[in-house]
């Protein structure tokens, strides 16, 4: 089935056993990303110390690469400084799962954008300026969803 | 772990009774069924075989009104396009429903692009079709109406008696897809009053690669597959000896055990949609009691459908879901949008059914999956934690 669908194995570890599930209390930074409608919201909650996520956690609805990248982006992300941090791309993320079906690189894959709204939702509660970031490069939908923030 | 296969509307493993039966006419090195000396003999008699044992599943008039093709896709070419093209004379509107396969709705709406007026009934949020807007969009110049049997994504059992006499009153022909159906309840294309009728091999545990359609008496339609002229010419080209043979005997066998067998899947279904409707905020899709004996489809809030299946999968067990994001068009069910669910709805979906190497010994396991899948599931989303 798996295989049908073109999942790595590292995708199926991280979906059938995900890290870091959960919400905070009080987070530092909190981003949320994604549409109910197009099948896929992922909500990232941080704590940070000393300019490092000290502590991650997320929530995300939606299919098994969305659930996979979610999990893996804040295993990636935990510990690092907030700049290195914000430069984890979407395409990161689909490496270190050692590859996405290309149909997936788009729709369930926003869990790096996810991380970013967080930390940048982090300094603007400290009072620091945040450039909005543009758009990922290449972005190409093969489907037209009317309803997708992203297309 | 023992596998769960609850996917037979996606398709039926070959009946082992079926592969005995045919698979001489795949090994045997039969004729041609157009060759006229002895060994093309037997390979013609294997098809008339197979076509009385189809004709007597629907109780059609004669077994010639059978014609087999290479699977139900291209039978319901055959009766739309076919149907439409050979009546135009009498007019250029066809009739079909919201829920329909996309073997129906994508000939018809080929047909649109050589101006033909389609019409799309409306169901209503248990799958039933609209009957008034069916009469509604009915005029003395609808040659082909059609309407499937059963649902195969929500299961739900139209009333083809009362939509076959609607048609009558006006249109011309009752095209039924009856791929969901077949071999499951009962079929009468007599006493149900319809002209064409499409069966499918893998549907009803036979091979791949054969479906038939039933053109009723006097019914006229043209070729889409011209060529050597098989099947009375409407359906050109050697014919598949080994899956027609086996559609027959898959035919004969769903008629005699159908009472039986469908007693016993509808209890397991039962049992099914009861243990899991207890789960919090779950749904059934489709009519709870016009429905499938083998069919138990849900849909459950704030989770997502190839997530589902995946953990399902994990589980040994086999399912099917409606969710945009197992499916090619990134587009969800429109079976699911049709009977008025909202995208995030029908992205939760989850289809199972059963079949016949399914026992009941194993709905307490598949219950105790889906408790866990949704739990785990739920703890994972985002949604619902307001």
């Amino acid at each position: 089935m798996a295989q049908q669908i073109g999942y790595s194995k590292k995708v199926m570890e991280h979906f059938m056993n995900p890290k870091n599930v959960g919400t905070m209390d009080d987070p530092d930074g909190h981003g949320k990303v994604g549409n109910p409608v197009c099948g896929d919201l992922m909500e990232i909650f941080i704590k940070v110390k000393d300019d490092k996520i000290e502590d991650i956690r997320f929530q995300t609805f939606g299919c098994g690469s969305a659930i996979a990248t979610s999990s893996m982006v804040s295993e990636m992300a935990k510990g690092m400084r907030l700049d290195e941090a914000m430069k984890i791309t979407r395409n990161d993320v689909a490496d270190e799962l050692d590859g996405l079906p290309p149909v997936k690189m788009h729709c369930s894959n926003l869990a790096a954008d996810a991380l970013h709204e967080a930390i940048k939702d982090y300094k603007r509660k400290k009072g620091e300026i945040v450039e909005e970031e543009k758009k990922p490069a290449g972005h190409t939908c093969e489907h037209n969803h009317n309803h997708c923030d992203t297309c | 772990m023992e596998r769960i296969f609850l996917d037979h509307a996606s398709v039926t493993p070959v009946d082992a009774r079926v592969l005995r039966f045919a698979e001489p006419y795949l090994a045997g090195g039969y004729g041609n069924p157009s060759s006229l000396h002895s060994v093309g003999l037997e390979a013609r008699r294997a098809i008339e075989d197979a076509r009385v044992n189809v004709a007597d599943l629907i109780n059609a008039e004669k077994e010639k009104t059978i014609l087999f093709t290479s699977g139900a896709t291209e039978a319901n070419n055959l009766a739309i396009k076919g149907a439409a093209l050979r009546n135009v004379g009498k007019g250029k509107k066809v009739v079909s429903s919201a829920i329909e396969h996309m073997s129906v709705l994508n000939p018809m709406k080929d047909l649109q692009k050589s101006e033909f007026e389609l019409t799309t009934v409306p169901v209503d949020s248990s799958g039933i079709i609209d009957l008034e807007k069916l009469e509604d969009s009915l005029t003395r110049e609808t040659t082909v109406t059609s309407i499937m049997f059963a649902n195969n994504e929500i299961g739900t059992i139209e009333p083809i008696r009362e939509i076959s006499e609607i048609v009558h009153e006006k249109g011309l022909y009752l095209h039924v897809d009856a791929t969901a159906a077949a071999g499951r309840i009962p079929i009468d294309v007599q006493a149900d009053g319809i002209d064409l009728l499409t069966l499918s091999s893998n549907d009803m545990y036979g091979p791949q690669g054969a479906g038939a359609l039933y053109v009723k008496t006097g019914v006229r339609i043209q070729p889409i597959l011209p060529g050597g002229g098989q099947e009375r010419g409407l359906r050109s080209g050697t014919e598949n000896i080994f899956a027609i043979a086996g559609m027959g005997e898959a035919a004969r066998i769903a008629r005699e055990e159908m009472g039986a067998e469908s007693a016993r899947l509808s209890e397991m279904r039962d049992n099914l949609i009861e243990e899991i409707l207890k789960i919090e905020e779950t749904y059934l899709t489709g009519h709870r009691t016009k429905r499938l004996p083998h069919h138990a489809s849900f849909r459950f809030s704030h989770i997502e459908g190839e997530s589902i299946l995946l953990l399902m999968d994990a589980h040994g067990i086999q399912v099917s879901t409606g969710s945009a994001c197992s499916s090619k068009t990134l587009e969800p069910s429109h079976v699911l949008l049709a009977i008025g669910l909202k995208h995030e709805e029908a992205h939760g979906s989850m289809v199972l059914t059963l079949g016949r190497s399914n026992t009941v010994e194993q709905v307490p396991r598949v219950v105790d999956a889906v408790n866990e899948m949704v739990d785990k599931l739920r703890k994972i989303s985002s949604l619902g934690k307001e």
